[in-house]
């Protein structure tokens, strides 16, 4: 890729770190550095595509370190889960023969698995000795008639959100728009005409199907008539991804990771956008509001009030016993990006109270609306590392660390309770009814005995137990409880 | 306790019990260059034989006093004095035990009787001590079987006016239950030796049904475990010390009998069992814990935190004896895992101590009805839990007797904190094979070509 090609998708004007001179895209630190490269940004947010082969050009260390990492789910094909690489040698570098390896990898992976499309990953040993992988696909896609699409994301350039963007580009100039939408069938037509209402077509964009939890909310849009053109990317599928120019709107889910292709559809098709989230009661109401009141059609308005009534009646009333337990609990979240907004909500539905949050990718704007939803005595990280998060549980008397899995360990080893929100974890989380699966989850760890057990210090070490007389045990449990005269 | 259900039904549907003599049995394999006996006719002791042969995959001895129709009606108590005759004749052994069946219970048999003749008959077998215990199969279960045999081997061997209390101050008296594995009984001795005192374990598995191969090609007798002489020696320990709560009353009896401390544990699984235990032999030898079962210690927590995440309220139901259904309920409730359901063959001093636990007595149809009714994801059970395992659609983490359709299951170690965090592990692993996903819910409005036909058409409601 070059250079110029980069600058651009670095400038984002849609994304308010755009503005300011600390951007999201920064570059990294030498030395003081986490977080993936472009690379692994890039397959990440395309990987949950699940009828296409997800082909790794470059040597191993990239694709086999981190294929089948992940918790997103598919509701039908299971190739994406296939971890597929050219695997190059030295051999392949020093004399050249990268491009004729991924051609042939090409014709094999079309060969053995069928798949719906092709995508190839460019990575930093190819970008380097120069593979011209998008003159590759081309003549693949037109030596075997099945779509071949390069997605040119060597890691060196950049992070792992510039590869989101990467991603998403590759989506905007390859696929969205080669095909249209599958006609509605005679049966949903005439049953929507008996309902009296209209079928609306949507996306989502960064929605990414994690243990399968937009699962808790498709049903939804079902009920209400929306039809769901293609979630990018989870539980994709290519043909899906093809018809996305045709929604009515599109809703960033949680997340700017791919915010460019929001708004080039919005630029080429006139399509509006709205940022949303499925976690906690009030976004995932808010979401099905937004979609309703940009859709603007006054009968789905007036219909999505009374589910979201409904939706969220019934979910406050199994809520409540949880809801004693976990009230007045102290929470460090720690999450990059956007995410920290919506499971706020989500913990504020439940009466625990966000005592940290992390900031180190935002804006002045963004700490405004911090301050604006969490009241003013709440503390932000500007930089994270363990200790830093360790002291601030401390300072601020944290119940519980919520964060990415990466720190899991971190709050593990500090005896802390800790709930991971990333994309590995197991559990999904979103809509009304994911809601009960994050309560669950919460006073799982909170409740949990193990963190007495674990802070106690053994009983040789424990200054008490020093000259206790060593009494035998009590003799056993006296004969009146034992009411029990059993023909054994 | 919370509560303890007897049984309501008739029918014992799957049995979860295991009969007394059985367990008695156990008990006596314990004793090197020993023979069990069975009071009662031979088919007794050949399904007895078949239950420890399937479950240590290990030649058992074991003998009959073969009972027959006129023995039945006119009286045994000959056929224990012939049987104690040939088995002293042709193999020699340093202890017979006998016990007896429900046959010759209900029959009224004198046991004592026979081996009274038997001693007045055959001096020159005086070189083999016999032990007897009544052992009737309507009566009580494994354990109960088990702490009568190894009270009937202390009372018999180990004569109050021989003991010299305190004499030998580094050795300790451990009564071993009938649930301990030969693994569990190497984590006893290996932690008491690591004190410096000297472990006498009554009975000693570890040695006989170990599994191991020996010099010889044939074995007529136990081939290792706690020798007569050794036995005789209990009463000189500094003290006894019981475990498993089906033992506690024989291992009290016993010390106050000698005039020995007793201290009674119960299964030494989980953090707070084996801090107790390590305590103790701390206190008992005046030394400081060694450094590696620190070590464990901290890895344990560690494995407490990692697998807190999925045991954390999983509903596991527990069917077995006493004994175990307790260790492993204190286990999971350290957990913060939920003992969706308790069942244990008969009632036992261990249940009743146990804390928040409805405990039922019952049978395996039982388990897997309250199983089911908890939604538990998880089954602790022998092998024949296996099945109704297969029925509720949830793993089976096989412990007890018998375990017939794995290898290694007779010898797994439970016991410390290194064979707590494997069962940590293992309970955990389970979960994971059993989560519970959310569902793939197919729009009927989806452009994709792969979904169910017939999730399209349900797709109406």
């Amino acid at each position: 890729m070059k250079a110029k090609d980069i600058a651009e998708l670095m400038d984002e004007p849609a994304c308010s770190h755009n503005k300011k001179e600390k951007s999201g895209c920064a570059k990294p630190t030498p030395g003081a550095t986490d977080g993936g490269c472009a690379f692994d940004g890039a397959q990440i947010a395309l990987l949950p595509i699940a009828d296409v082969a997800h082909v790794v050009h470059g040597p191993i260390a990239c694709a086999g370190s981190s294929w089948d990492n992940r918790g997103t789910r598919s509701s039908g094909p299971t190739l994406y889960k296939i971890g597929m690489t050219t695997d190059l040698t030295e051999q392949d570098v020093i004399m050249g023969r990268g491009e004729k390896r991924l051609f042939h990898s090409i014709k094999q992976t079309i060969e053995s698995h069928s798949p719906a499309a092709v995508f190839v990953y460019n990575t930093c040993v190819p970008a380097l000795i120069g593979d011209d992988v998008d003159a590759v696909c081309k003549a693949a896609e037109e030596r075997w008639g099945v779509p071949v699409v390069p997605v040119d994301a060597a890691g060196f350039y950049g992070t792992k959100n510039l590869g989101n963007r990467i991603a998403g580009e590759a989506m905007v100039k390859y696929v969205i728009g080669t095909a249209e939408p599958v006609e509605l069938s005679s049966e949903r037509l005439q049953e929507a005409a008996e309902r009296g209402i209209r079928i609306h077509d949507v996306n989502l964009i960064g929605e990414y199907n994690i243990a399968g939890e937009f699962w808790n909310v498709l049903p939804l849009l079902d009920e209400l008539g929306i039809r769901v053109l293609c979630t990018l990317s989870g539980d994709a599928r290519f043909h899906e991804v093809q018809t996305m120019h045709r929604a009515e709107v599109n809703m960033m889910v949680c997340s700017k990771a791919m915010i460019n292709v929001a708004r080039k559809l919005q630029e080429r098709y006139g399509t509006p956008w709205f940022e949303g989230s499925f976690y906690g009661i009030t976004d995932t109401s808010q979401a099905l509001r937004d979609f309703a009141r940009l859709i603007n059609d006054p009968d789905l308005i007036e219909r999505t009030e009374a589910l979201i009534a409904r939706e969220e009646a019934r979910v406050h009333e199994q809520l409540e016993p949880w809801r004693q337990r976990l009230n007045g609990k102290r929470v460090l979240l720690y999450t990059g990006g956007v995410k920290s907004w919506s499971v706020v909500s989500a913990l504020q539905d439940l009466g625990m109270k966000v005592v940290a949050t992390g900031t180190k990718k935002s804006t002045e704007e963004d700490k405004a609306r911090i301050r604006e939803i969490m009241g003013d005595d709440v503390q932000m990280l500007d930089s994270g590392g363990p200790k830093v998060l360790l002291q601030t549980v401390a300072d601020y008397q944290a119940d519980i660390l919520i964060a990415g899995g990466r720190n899991m360990y971190t709050a593990l080893k500090a005896r802390i309770p800790f709930l991971d929100i990333n994309q590995e974890r197991e559990f999904g989380y979103a809509g009304y009814v994911g809601m009960l699966e994050l309560v669950k989850q919460l006073a799982l760890t909170l409740e949990s005995p193990v963190w007495e057990a674990v802070r106690r210090p053994a009983p040789w070490d424990s200054p008490n137990r020093i000259g206790v007389p060593l009494n035998p045990e009590a003799s056993p449990a006296a004969a009146s409880t034992d009411g029990v005269k059993e023909a054994v | 306790m919370k509560e303890v259900k007897r049984r309501k039904k008739a029918l014992s549907v799957s049995p979860l019990k295991t009969s007394q003599t059985i367990g008695a049995t156990l008990a006596f394999l314990g004793v090197k260059n020993a023979v069990p006996l069975m009071h009662g006719s031979q088919g007794c002791t050949a399904f007895a034989k078949v239950f420890f042969v399937r479950h240590f995959r290990e030649p058992v001895p074991l003998q009959t006093t073969a009972m027959d129709q006129i023995s039945s009606i006119m009286g045994a108590d000959d056929n224990v004095t012939e049987a104690l005759a040939t088995m002293c004749e042709k193999t020699s052994p340093k202890l017979i035990g006998v016990a007896t069946t429900g046959l010759a219970e209900t029959q009224g048999a004198d046991i004592r009787q026979g081996l009274h003749n038997f001693r007045k008959k055959f001096p020159q077998y005086d070189d083999t001590s016999v032990v007897m215990v009544n052992t009737p199969d309507f009566a009580g279960s494994f354990e109960t079987g088990f702490a009568l045999a190894v009270k009937g081997l202390l009372d018999t061997l180990v004569p109050t006016d021989k003991a010299k209390p305190n004499s030998r101050k580094r050795q300790l008296t451990v009564l071993c239950g009938a649930n301990l594995t030969p693994g569990d009984l190497e984590y006893v001795y290996d932690s008491i030796s690591a004190f410096g005192l000297r472990p006498l374990l009554i009975p000693d598995l570890s040695g006989s049904l170990d599994g191991h191969l020996d010099g010889a090609d044939f074995n007529p007798t136990t081939t290792g475990g706690v020798s007569v002489d050794e036995l005789a020696l209990a009463g000189d320990s500094c003290a006894v010390v019981a475990i498993g709560e089906s033992l506690h009353e024989v291992a009290e009896d016993f010390g106050e009998r000698i005039g020995l401390p007793c201290y009674s544990m119960g299964h030494l699984m989980g953090l707070d069992a084996v801090d107790d235990w390590l305590m103790l032999l701390s206190q008992l030898s005046d030394q400081p814990v060694p450094e590696r079962y620190q070590r464990h210690r901290a890895q344990l927590q560690d494995a407490m935190l990692d697998t807190h995440f999925m045991l954390g309220m999983c509903p596991v139901a527990v069917g077995g004896d006493g004994d175990l259904v307790a260790g492993f309920s204190r286990l999971l409730q350290s957990m913060g895992s939920e003992v969706a359901a308790a069942v244990v063959p008969a009632n036992n001093a261990a249940i009743r101590k146990l804390p928040d636990v409805d405990v039922m007595i019952g049978d395996l149809e039982e388990l897997e009805q309250s199983a089911q009714a908890a939604s538990a994801r998880i089954l602790i059970c022998n092998s024949h839990g296996a099945e109704s395992a297969e029925r509720l659609g949830i793993p089976l983490l096989r412990a007890g007797f018998p375990q017939y359709d794995v290898l290694g299951g007779f010898q797994r170690c439970w016991f410390g904190y290194k064979g707590t965090m494997q069962a940590l592990f293992d309970l955990a692993n389970l979960t994971m094979t059993g989560h519970e996903e959310v569902a793939p819910y197919y729009s009927k409005y989806s452009q994709k070509q792969d979904q169910p036909v017939a999730a399209q058409r349900a797709g109406h409601h």
